[in-house]
């Protein structure tokens, strides 16, 4: 054979590195790329967070949580309503949203595992890749032309929404975790399915699927375009006596339409309103890391 | 007396067999409305846009007037909003989401900042479109008015902005593909001599490559569908204009601007341009789910 | 520890392991190897599993370097230079001893693609279709596939893959071959094509081949080195090298107790 590789005299010089060898010049240049490429990627995510931490905290002030939207050019005022609001809307997404969403993924885990849960699976997935403008026109469809008026109750189903594919994912996932031992041994002692569902499987998992609706909630509660023409925004209290049958006032929307109006003062409540957003965003993204580091099974 | 066998062998209370069946079809139903809600989604704009759907035909799509004094309606500048902006957000977050995805795959890094990095990126995924929006209102246009031509809201920002957002999309996916290649592979390229970089672009990546294209679809639909921060940015002109310095609109922006104010045949018109924008992102989707699932098959 | 001193030296010794200890993290997986691999020669390394029998394999082409805790003290030579100077590139260290590994693992290219790759990115600049068939006929491997060439590596059958992975290896016309139980994941008869081919490669090649397989071993080797493990004092298990000869030595007259016992199958 014909050797084009090496000669019959081995040089053990020619094992030695080469910084000129293209080749290795040609690693170099492309870890160099790589490497400004994941800075390239931090560095927005440090901007946006330490413009939020200034303007934000600047901002903030204890009245802005309790006090309603202040008029243009005049001092004070806060997003009391707004913050009132989402809570209100998460709340009732959630209530809607967790049942179902748990109850899925109970059967996808536990009942089913044939070409019903693939396709249940699939639809979930593909669910949460609808924009949230679209669930916003679907609930506007579904809510807001049938009873006539736009109202915390539509937002909150567009959110329930937005938060069902989450709950479900992060559910069935926990309770894939539950070893099979777990179950085996609790309809050994003669349980019931349900009963070792929710009473053996259910508390095992309860951690990570918590960790899931946190997620939820906070995705939810950043969503602006599920509520844009849902709720809607107004300047007032929910209306208890109107059953909130009524435009409602969130901090999502308030960001919204208070960064492309020119006045000063209502910015800086956009401005908070964003920083208090991010803050939950943040807190359950660092409550979810810790939980799922440290899983029971 | 009854022995230990035949109290087994016992009937279990009625209630709990009810129990058992109700439950089971509680799970079942609760199942199934996933489902149902993504049919009811597409049946109900559906219906909603019919009377548009009349008028206008598929010209629709091709004509670029929005006059809602004439009720003379087309989408063309919108969607070529939409697919422009997310072209140009793919064309810088694919090369930018590859390079950090190989960053965090590789053992460039220690682990412990390899995960604190991992986090960080995964974060831009969840600050809501809204803040971006806001960012990008005060922040990033008036920077880009002093390096460009830019005079106020256009493309340019807003195709930026999208193209941090779905950054995040890209990378975790590509990373995972990345990461469940057969070791094996890669210490055979290494065996033979290829260097990191041989075996990242001639081995790992090839191997990787249906788990990545699933990820920059699903960073594409993600792209084509988002609205809060593009709407703030974008300009929200419909005038078609090829220049990104000029305002332009997408599907997105035009139902978030519109829809509020709109009355009569303008909501079934805008109904019908949600039915084009959610029949591409389903599509996009469905497609991104395809290939990703036969990924995690193999 | 070497016995039989003079036979080994007799022939030339392309790799030499002095004084070396290696580690993953804190734990001392083999502890102080001497060990000098005869040229043209096949070695076999057998001994009990987790003894670091494939930890010392990795080590001669500096494949370990893919595990970040991993360490080496002491040195190994490669015709008498320092594997592990400073100012050596694990690549070109590659590119002369190459590796075949337990699984087969053909890459998810053509089977043509899979010979050519070392080639290519080593700067080959002859007839692709000449080296192709070469090395699939070195590796006895070019009747069966020389009509699917296009198909996809992992399409033919684990021992088909298993001699290409070989072809591979022998493309790039390296110094030495390791081979990590090769035979391992295939059946009798792929076993017994690829110790023929094991034979044959000699020729040209320096082997070392780690297996389980005492009758493979004896088929095979010339030489054979024979692993084992102890408990510490601290309850941790450590490799060390119990005997290294040629391999009728090993096999019918060992020196350590041990090595009569792995042997004969009496281990345990
Ligand atoms: N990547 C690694 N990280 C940490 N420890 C390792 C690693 N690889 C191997 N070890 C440890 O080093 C020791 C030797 O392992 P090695 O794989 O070399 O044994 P072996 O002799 O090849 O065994 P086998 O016959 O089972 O293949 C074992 O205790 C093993 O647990
Ligand atoms: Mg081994």
């Amino acid at each position: 054979m014909t050797s084009e590789f090496i000669s019959e005299q081995f040089d053990p010089g020619s094992l030695k590195k080469n910084t000129k060898d293209p080749r290795t010049l040609f690693g170099l240049i492309m870890s160099g790329i790589a490497g400004t490429f994941m800075v390239m990627a931090i560095i927005p995510l440090i901007i946006i967070l330490l413009y939020l931490l200034i303007q934000g905290i600047s901002s903030i002030s204890p009245s802005v949580f309790i006090e309603l939207p202040p008029p243009p050019m005049v001092e004070g005022g806060g997003f009391g309503n707004a913050l009132l609001g989402t809570v209100i809307m998460v709340s009732i997404g959630a209530l809607i949203s967790v049942p179902i969403g748990i109850l899925a993924a109970i059967f996808l885990s536990e009942y089913s595992g044939g070409q019903i849960a693939n396709w249940i699976r699939f639809a979930t997935n593909v669910l949460s890749g609808v924009p949230s403008i679209i669930i916003g026109v679907f609930a506007f469809g579904a809510i807001v032309l049938t009873f006539k008026t736009y109202s915390a109750w539509a937002g909150g189903f567009a959110l329930s929404i937005l938060m069902l594919p989450i709950i479900i994912r992060t559910t069935e996932e926990a309770l894939k975790l539950v070893p099979q031992e777990v179950r085996q041994a609790s309809v050994g002692i003669g349980a019931n399915d349900f009963q070792t569902v929710l009473f053996v499987v259910m508390p095992a998992a309860i951690p990570a699927i918590l960790t899931g609706v946190t997620l939820a909630i906070a995705r939810a509660a950043g969503d602006t375009a599920a509520l844009l023409f849902t709720a809607l925004f107004t300047q007032f209290w929910p209306n208890w006596e109107n059953k909130l049958a009524e435009p409602t006032a969130s901090l999502a929307v308030l960001v919204y339409n208070f960064a492309i109006v020119p006045f000063k003062n209502q910015q800086a409540l956009a401005w908070a309103a964003a920083f208090i957003l991010v803050l939950l965003v943040l807190l359950t993204s660092i409550i979810s890391r810790l939980a799922t580091s440290k899983r029971q099974f | 007396m009854t022995s230990i066998s035949e109290r087994r062998l016992e009937q279990r209370p009625p209630l709990e067999k009810i129990m058992d069946t109700v439950f089971l079809w509680a799970a079942r139903i609760s199942a199934l409305a996933i489902a149902g809600v993504l049919i009811w989604i597409i049946t109900l704009v559906f219906i909603q846009a019919l009377p548009a759907i009349g008028q206008f035909g598929l010209g629709f799509l091709f004509k670029s007037t929005w006059n809602p004094v004439r009720d003379e309606y087309g989408i063309l500048t919108p969607i070529y909003g939409t697919i422009v902006s997310s072209l140009i957000a793919l064309l810088i977050s694919v090369p930018i989401g590859l390079g950090v995805s190989i960053v965090l795959s590789e053992d460039y890094l220690p682990t412990q900042i390899q995960r604190i990095l991992v986090f960080l990126v995964e974060l831009l995924a969840a600050i809501p479109s809204v803040v971006y929006g806001l960012w990008g209102v005060f922040v990033l246009i008036p920077f880009l008015r002093e390096i460009t031509p830019l005079k106020g809201p256009s493309m340019l920002p807003a195709a930026l902005i999208l193209s941090v957002m779905i950054l995040p999309t890209i990378s975790a996916i590509a990373r995972d593909a990345l990461i469940n290649v057969d070791i094996g592979v890669r210490q055979a390229a290494v065996g033979l001599g290829a260097t990191r970089w041989e075996t990242i672009l001639l081995v790992i990546l090839p191997a990787a490559s249906s788990g990545i294209i699933g990820g920059i679809m699903l960073a594409l639909g993600r792209a084509l569908g988002e609205t809060m921060a593009v709407t703030m940015l974008i300009g929200n002109s419909n005038q078609l204009n090829v220049s990104l310095f000029q305002p332009s609109n997408t599907i997105s922006s035009l139902l978030a601007n519109q829809f509020a104010e709109a009355s009569g045949l303008q909501v079934s018109a805008l109904m019908y341009a949600a039915l084009v924008l959610a029949i591409i992102t389903l599509v996009v989707n469905m497609l991104a789910q395809i290939v990703v699932t036969q990924l995690q098959k193999i | 520890m070497l016995s039989s001193e003079d036979t080994i030296n007799q022939t030339q010794a392309v790799l030499n392991a002095e004084n070396v200890d290696i580690y993953y993290g804190d734990f001392l997986a083999l502890k102080g190897i001497y060990m000098e691999i005869p040229k043209n020669k096949v070695t076999a390394f057998i001994g009990p599993s987790g003894c670091g029998k494939s930890t010392l394999l990795r080590c001669y082409n500096r494949l370990n370097d893919l595990i970040p805790v991993f360490k080496l003290n002491g040195k190994i030579t490669y015709h008498g230079q320092n594997l592990y100077d400073q100012d050596v590139d694990p690549v070109q260290v590659r590119r002369r001893i190459g590796m075949v590994f337990q699984k087969p693992n053909p890459f998810p290219k053509s089977i043509y693609e899979n010979i050519t790759f070392g080639a290519k990115i080593n700067g080959f600049k002859g007839d692709f279709d000449q080296l192709v068939e070469e090395s699939l006929r070195g590796a006895a491997l070019w009747e069966e596939v020389k009509d699917k060439l296009k198909q996809n590596g992992m399409s033919i059958s684990g021992g088909q893959q298993q001699r290409l992975c070989i072809a591979r290896t022998i493309a790039l016309k390296p110094d030495v071959i390791l081979m990590d139980e090769p035979c391992a994941a295939l059946d009798p008869i792929s076993t017994l094509k690829v110790e023929e081919l094991i034979h044959q490669l000699k020729e040209e090649y320096t082997i070392i081949i780690v297996t389980h397989n005492m009758q493979q071993a004896a088929r095979v080797a010339d030489y054979t080195g024979f692993f084992n493990v102890r408990v510490t004092e601290e309850g941790k298990r450590q490799g060390y090298l119990a005997e290294h000869d040629l391999t009728e030595v090993i096999f019918q007259n060992p020196k350590e107790e041990a090595t009569k016992q792995y042997v004969s199958g009496r281990f345990g």
